[in-house]
């Protein structure tokens, strides 16, 4: 038993960049400081954060959740202190980790962004995953996820602001995803992540009244999960840059389902709502997982996929 | 101290009032390491039902704690069917609960200072022993009183307790018990006296040194209102849908003079005055 664990192999290498393992955070559901009373944040392979913009955003009203079958909604709206509070109070916390510092980085104009990651070219983070695709704002965000030119567009000019390397998230939200990952692969993308949430929306038949107040929010959680493979799928079959996959998480199994589907790392979101522990737990089940089958690493799982 | 998923045993679990049921569980880790107006969340097992159930704690006892709940939706429907000696799955204690302690007035200058040009309202000696303190419960705001009434009785206050309900009370026996002054009011009029807390305070002037509130936010903007008014402090248990129900995803917030915060992590309890209820 122990032989086969010390045999395993959990690195993963997204844009150069070693993780210890392929398990990250999912950004918006992870705080450092709260995450960090229920596990040992250092077992991560990588933390990645909420998203910050260059201002402080206020977020939306509440209600900002709601609960629907298997899944959940959310329309949070990006609060966040905006990018000087977060390199001033947070990041220094998240340096003091041994593992990975992805920043998030949300905006309503390219701006924004560059703002964002302009501030951030002195300070010392392994990678930036950039949100093109929060449904939760009015204008941006989702806007530049949604067109392959526009998507290709802003990825270029990041591209050439940002001295760490960029990750694309993308948004569900589109005919076809493929398009806009082989535009930001075009314009230097250092990788891609998916999905983000699903647009949704939910009504309480007892008040009569969106669930949300925003009306409409992000659906996650394990209801996405098939929608999330199967983009995780296709578009591992349209560039070669690597991929973090992403969507309804919830066991080690769902993780290897993401490997074989062509994810190079995964990260956990709405599990670790209601199960404040799962990174570590999931990560233990695919260990386990990968002894039953004897995996020996990531890209064993990967290749030990059949696709008839 | 880190925090957890524990997996506790219920020790029972009955109704007590149409739809509403009390379910004690064992825990020493919990009971040990929990104050007042702080609460725990229940993870339902059904697979749809994903997010926790954030409950007040009711009652504190050395090894066992007391909740007691509205059966509203799906969740709370499960756990009323859930049986003595099962097992459940709770988080340790979230949240700050209320302040009861003399650390409290230091904290109150400190709030009463945050808009411009306003006059703090409160001294350092608000909580010394020996004051008139007044509990004002709505509905299932009310469950969480109980365990603040016996925790302010054990620092030598005076309390009175006015609760309110729809047509049926509850916890009435548990507040009775601690010999202290008891009022009911509900809207019905079937027991008690008729109508809202806020129309029996309203109807009946009494002093208070005090406030300490739970229960719907339309209750608690009337009473912030009125201690306002009346130059009182009062600590207000907020509710919010929640997400995680441990600070990691922003979902709960509450609109206060210094932006939103988070009623699971920085709250539930906050000062009238530190709100935006006009938000
Ligand atoms: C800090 C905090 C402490 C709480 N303490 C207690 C407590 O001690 N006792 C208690 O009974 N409840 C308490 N609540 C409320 C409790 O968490 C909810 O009632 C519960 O989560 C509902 O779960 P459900 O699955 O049964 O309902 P859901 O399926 O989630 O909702 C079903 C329906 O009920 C409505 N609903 C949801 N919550 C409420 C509510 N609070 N009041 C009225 N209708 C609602 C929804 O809008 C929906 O229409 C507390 C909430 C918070 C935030
Ligand atoms: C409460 C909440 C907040 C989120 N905030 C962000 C965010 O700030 N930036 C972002 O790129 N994605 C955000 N997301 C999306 C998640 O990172 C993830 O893409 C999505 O939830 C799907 O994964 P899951 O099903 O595992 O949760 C958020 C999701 C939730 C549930
Ligand atoms: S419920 Fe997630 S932060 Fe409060």
């Amino acid at each position: 038993m122990l032989e086969l664990r010390d045999k395993q192999d959990l690195r993963v290498t997204i844009a150069g960049i070693t993780f210890s393992n392929p398990i990250t955070t999912a950004s918006g559901t992870f705080s450092a400081k709260e995450s960090g009373y229920f596990y040992d944040l250092n077992e991560l392979g990588a933390v990645i954060t909420k998203g910050v913009s260059s201002h402080a955003w206020e977020g939306n009203k509440t209600p900002r959740i709601a609960e629907t079958y298997g899944g959940m909604l959310n329309a949070v709206g990006l609060q966040n202190p905006g990018i000087d509070d977060f390199i001033a109070n947070e990041l220094p916390w998240l340096q003091k980790l041994d593992t990975k510092i992805i920043v998030n980085v949300a905006g309503k104009t390219p701006e924004d962004y560059y703002t964002v990651v302009e501030k951030l070219w002195h300070e010392k983070i392994d990678l930036l995953e950039i949100n093109i695709s929060c449904p939760n704002i009015k204008c941006g965000g989702i806007g530049f996820g949604t067109s392959p030119k526009m998507a290709a567009e802003i990825t270029k000019e990041i591209k050439k602001r940002a001295r760490q390397p960029i990750i694309m998230k993308l948004t569900p939200n589109v005919t076809d995803i493929t398009e806009i990952a082989k535009a930001v692969e075009a314009e230097g993308a250092d990788g891609v992540s998916l999905i983000n949430t699903l647009l949704g929306m939910k009504i309480d038949v007892h008040t009569r009244k969106p669930a949300l107040f925003n009306k409409t929010g992000g659906l996650s959680g394990p209801a996405i999960k098939p929608v999330a493979v199967r983009m995780v799928y296709q578009v591992r079959r349209s560039v070669g840059i690597p991929i973090i996959g992403l969507g309804g998480i919830m066991t080690g199994e769902d993780a290897a389902e993401f490997i074989m589907a062509g994810a190079d790392a995964v990260s956990i979101g709405t599990a670790a709502l209601l199960d404040p522990g799962a990174p570590i737990r999931i990560k233990k089940e695919l260990i386990a997982y990968m002894e039953r089958y004897h995996f020996n690493s990531i890209k064993e799982i990967r290749d030990g996929f059949i696709d008839l | 101290m880190t925090k957890k998923i524990l997996e506790e045993r219920i020790t029972s679990n009955q109704k007590i009032a149409e739809g509403i049921f009390r379910m004690t569980i064992y825990s020493p880790e919990i009971a040990q390491n929990c104050t007042p107006g702080q609460f725990v969340n229940l993870y339902p097992r059904g697979r749809h039902t994903l997010l926790p159930r954030p409950i007040s704690l009711c009652k504190i006892e050395d090894e066992h704690i007391t909740l007691v709940y509205g059966v509203v939706g799906q969740g709370t429907q499960e756990f009323s069917e859930y049986t003595q000696g099962q097992e459940l799955r709770v988080s340790t204690p979230q949240g700050n609960g209320f302040d009861i302690g003399p650390s409290l007035s230091e904290k109150m200058s400190k709030f009463t200072v945050k808009r411009e040009g306003e006059v703090p309202t409160l001294g350092r000696s608000e909580l010394e022993a020996g004051r008139q303190m007044t509990l004002v419960g709505g509905g299932l705001g009310v469950p969480s009183l109980v365990a603040l009434a016996k925790a302010l009785i054990t620092q030598g206050h005076h309390i009175r307790v006015i609760c309110g309900f729809r047509t049926e009370p509850y916890l009435i026996e548990e507040f009775e018990a601690l010999g202290i002054s008891l009022y009911v009011t509900t809207d019905s009029g079937d027991y008690g006296f008729k109508g809202t807390v806020m129309d029996y305070i309203c109807a009946h002037p009494f002093a208070s040194d005090y406030y300490y509130a739970c229960g719907p936010k339309p209750m608690l903007r009337e009473l912030a209102a009125y201690c306002r008014e009346k130059q009182v402090p009062v600590q207000v248990s907020m509710e919010e849908r929640m997400g995680c129900g441990y600070g990691a995803c922003l979902g709960c917030v509450c609109n206060t003079q210094r932006g939103y915060k988070k009623v699971c992590s920085e709250g539930p309890v906050f000062l009238g005055e530190e709100v935006d209820w006009y938000a």
